[in-house]
């Protein structure tokens, strides 16, 4: 592997991985706002227990999500500093405003939520979590600018070898950014509504498995309680996993209807704005409008030049056209026909040039790795739709204010937690490998900005050798791998420990311990 | 002179000066869980101290990281691309530092705990020093070709400067952190800091404040004079202050101390952001590292809307945590009992 390779992977993985992360503190932190929002407002016992415990998940995973940012921001100086000096002048101004507009929003504010129990006034320790909640938001909003930038370059020229800035409102409101925002903002909210489901769900099968809650003749719950060993189980522990199973069901629903929606409009910008990336993503050599279900064949055979060894097996005729065109018949260009606009346009080889290394007067494969694409595209959307499906499922077996006494149903309710992250992480996948060639795709649109592209192999730092390169990635990699483990070990023990593992009080009973501690100086502490 | 580059090469040197003043006191007091605090409570004491802010200081170091990136692309390239060993190993010890912080008091046992502070206390030390050794040679200079990129190798960086400035940012944040424990805490912690503080304020600030010396002196930059002229009158302020236990004046000798340092410095190193050692040719400069007028206009002004934004409610957050932390206030640790 050469230089290039490596950084492309460690770009890879350390992405992918911070993004299992960043969704879950999206989605969880908006909904452990509304949460404490319900107690604030009712004063009932469960939101008060719900947003404790949400809330020591959500910082859990929170913390991963700080730590894996930073290398984020470090790596495009460190590994792709032709890249950086491209486009510098365009790309660093949403990063910079990140950081500065909501990073620090978050971090701040995210203190004091956590310190500020019984030292805040009430209604301002709440005003600090959705300060927070709405900051991690925001956040999203300018990555995702400064992404969609990437994918499609607006408001900018080419100026001495770089691109500039020359309209900030176009780079904000890039068509790109305001469909793929709230595509992944309802993302991550199908990833937190499956965590409450599944999480949830467990704990109210547990209580039917330990005998606490029973059901009726007709099926109907029969709240019970439970103290002991200090392991308390009330009637308002029932209230916390049943609403929170409920707000999860539905947070996933509303979700993957947003995700679908907006998802559509993607399709419509990406058949203008990189048709290319449609072709790979359904596999079509040729131009058509069926949705393939199944294509089989080679499909790296053809390389650069030729598409012809995929067959589609079963397709859906029109669904292809109408995701991306609103009819049925508008055929969609398939690779074959897409290969030679490329070539004509950007050429066929890379220049002769010393920032492309090894790489410099070679063939360019416009054609981007159709494995990837095509079964990344089909993953995202079976795996969401999957999730979707559940939650409809789940809300429906519970509507007698229980779960089934399944062990089987329970098992996947836990599993099936996994399936939005996987979503998240398939989507990204297909749309920053559907981008290749380039790692500033070129905008063919626009009048005179064509030219403002960059190919992947001109963006790796020259100085920097594979060996420097290979250490960080095995380094990266290797303690991601370590603080994964660590992470769902963790989240697992304080899921395990319900209410009790956030609210330690709660399997206090009188007189059981020192309650002579001063509350007031650190109601909360590490 | 261009104004705007100028304007942003100063904005940066804030962003480091603050980063340095608020992270400096949270990575001194990580590594004083290894080497100063006697027991379990006193480690804890000293997590809590920093526990609600330490997160809102690191942000500073984000911050100064994007806005160069924003507003001198090529420095940003240059300085992490020339660098990239000794900043991997920065990322290393943040991200061990950060998790360490969050998990630490979710241990179950003694010998994960105790891994978790050896994580804080690394963790804390080699960030500092990476940062110094990072802002040492960007005022001192590297090996930078004419596209700026580093030639030499992967250690091509390593030269005096960058031990100076990496020993220079480790000490000042052990300093600063006890001066920080001393109007954070009470007790054994609060005496025994004042102690150290009083005793070993100039050695620690010297360091820092010879990389300051150099980089004057390489220059020869009268107008840097000034500045580090007030350094050493503050740091002479501080160690008075230190002595006599005035915890209030010592903290902030320290922290005029180190403004007026990093002032001194940057404006030495002005007009070159980041020097070749090559040929003087090949300077990255504030004029040829810079992003154009219009992208500079547009961050100055999100700056100069944010930056006050973020100093008011940092500011509060300090205010709501101001009370002194004693061995007392910590509470028993609860362990999480399994109920499925």
């Amino acid at each position: 592997m050469d230089v290039l390779e490596i950084a492309r992977w460690q770009f890879g993985i350390t992405t992918v991985y911070h993004f299992l992360m960043v969704p879950l503190t999206i989605g969880l932190g908006v909904t452990v706002a509304v949460m404490q929002t319900a107690w604030h407002r009712t004063g009932k016992a469960e939101y008060l227990r719900m947003t404790k415990f949400w809330g020591k998940l959500f910082l859990i995973n929170f913390i991963m999500g700080v730590a894996t940012g930073l290398v984020q921001e470090f790596q495009f100086g460190m590994a792709w500093s032709e890249y950086s000096r491209f486009v510098g002048d365009v790309f660093g101004a949403p990063l910079a405003m990140e950081a500065l507009l909501a990073f620090f929003v978050e971090s701040i504010f995210l203190g004091l939520w956590i310190f500020g129990w019984d030292r805040l006034p009430k209604r301002i320790h709440l005003a600090t979590i959705w300060c927070a909640s709405l900051a991690t938001v925001f956040s999203a909003y300018f990555i995702l600018v400064a992404n969609s930038w990437m994918q499609h370059p607006v408001g900018t020229e080419m100026i001495d070898g770089r691109a500039v800035m020359t309209d900030a409102w176009a780079v904000f409101t890039n068509s790109t950014a305001m469909v793929t925002f709230p595509h992944t903002i309802f993302g991550a909210f199908a990833v937190a509504g499956g965590f409450l489901l599944g999480i949830s769900w467990y704990h109210l099968y547990k209580r039917r498995h330990a005998g606490i809650d029973t059901v009726d003749a007709t099926g109907r719950v029969i709240v019970g309680e439970s103290a002991t060993l200090g392991k308390n189980r009330d009637k308002v522990d029932y209230k916390v996993w049943i609403k929170s199973l409920r707000i999860g069901a539905v947070v996933a629903m509303i979700s993957f209807a947003g995700v679908a929606l907006s998802g559509h409009a993607q399709a419509q910008l990406m058949i203008e704005q990189q048709p290319m990336k449609m072709a790979a993503a359904e596999a079509a050599c040729h131009d058509g409008t069926g949705f393939s279900l199944l294509s089989i064949g080679d499909l790296r055979s053809g390389g650069a030049t030729t598409c012809d060894d995929v067959v589609g097996v079963f397709e859906i005729p029109g669904l292809l056209s109408f995701l991306a065109h609103e009819n049925f018949t508008t055929e969609v260009k398939g690779v074959n026909t897409l290969l030679p606009e490329y070539q004509e346009k950007y050429g066929t080889h890379l220049p002769d040039d010393p920032m492309y290394g090894d790489r410099a007067g070679s063939e360019i494969n416009y054609l981007p790795v159709m494995e990837v694409t095509y079964w990344g595209f089909r993953l995202m959307i079976t795996l969401g739709g999957l999730s979707a499906v559940a939650a409809a499922v789940a809300l429906w077996l519970t509507r007698k204010g229980t779960v089934p006494l399944n062990k089987w149903i329970s098992r996947l309710a836990l599993f099936g937690m996994l399936a939005p992250f996987g979503a998240n992480s398939a989507g990204w996948i297909f749309t920053e490998m559907g981008r290749q060639p380039f790692v500033v795709a070129p905008n063919p649109s626009f009048e005179g900005i064509d030219q403002v592209f960059m190919y992947t192999a001109a963006a790796v730092s020259p100085g920097v050798s594979a060996g420097e390169m290979l250490f960080s990635l095995i380094a990266l990699t290797s303690i991601y791998a370590f603080l994964l483990v660590v992470e769902v070990v963790l989240l697992t023990r304080y899921i395990r420990g319900g209410i009790g593992s956030a609210m330690p009080e709660f399997h206090e009973r009188p007189g059981d311990g020192d309650n002579d501690q001063d509350t007031d100086a650190l109601s909360f502490a590490y | 002179m261009d104004f705007l580059p100028t304007l942003w090469f100063i904005l940066i040197a804030i962003l480091w000066t603050g980063y340095l003043f608020l992270e400096g006191f949270d990575l001194g007091v990580g590594m004083l869980m290894k080497l100063f605090a006697k027991n379990e409570k006193q480690r804890r004491v000293l997590l809590n101290t920093v526990g609600p802010v330490w997160d809102g200081n690191e942000v500073w170091l984000i911050t100064a990281g994007a806005a160069t990136f924003a507003a001198f692309p090529y420095w940003y390239a240059s300085l992490f691309s020339a660098l990239y060993i000794p900043l991997t190993l920065v990322l290393v010890a943040l991200i061990f530092r950060a998790v360490a912080f969050e998990y630490r008091g979710k241990a179950h046992t003694l010998a994960v705990r105790n891994a978790w502070d050896w994580a804080i206390f690394l963790g804390s030390f080699i960030a500092a020093f990476g940062v110094g050794a990072m802002l040492a040679l960007s005022t001192t200079g590297l090996p930078l070709n004419a596209n700026g990129d580093r030639v030499g190798g992967p250690f091509a960086w390593f030269n005096q400067y960058a031990v100076l400035g990496g020993i220079g940012v480790v000490a000042f944040s052990l300093i600063h952190a006890l001066a920080f424990l001393g109007l954070k805490t009470d007790g054994d912690i609060r005496d025994r800091a004042a102690k150290l503080l009083a005793r070993w304020l100039p050695v620690a600030l010297l360091p820092l404040a010879c990389w300051a010396i150099a980089v004057v002196w390489i220059n020869a930059s009268l107008a840097a004079l000034a500045p580090l002229l007030l350094a050493v009158v503050a740091m002479v302020f501080a160690w008075i202050q230190a002595r006599a236990r005035r915890e209030g004046w010592a903290f902030i000798g320290l922290g005029v101390f180190l403004l007026a340092g990093v002032a001194a410095i940057f404006t030495a190193a002005y007009p070159n952001v980041l020097p070749s050692t090559i040929d003087a040719a090949y300077n990255l400069t504030v004029s040829n590292a810079s992003s154009t007028p219009y992208t500079l206009r547009l961050m100055s002004i999100v700056a100069a809307f944010g930056l006050p934004a973020v100093l008011a409610y940092q500011t509060w957050t300090y205010w709501v945590f101001r009370k002194r932390i004693t061995e007392s206030h910590i509470p028993a640790a609860h362990p999480v009992i399994p109920i499925i």
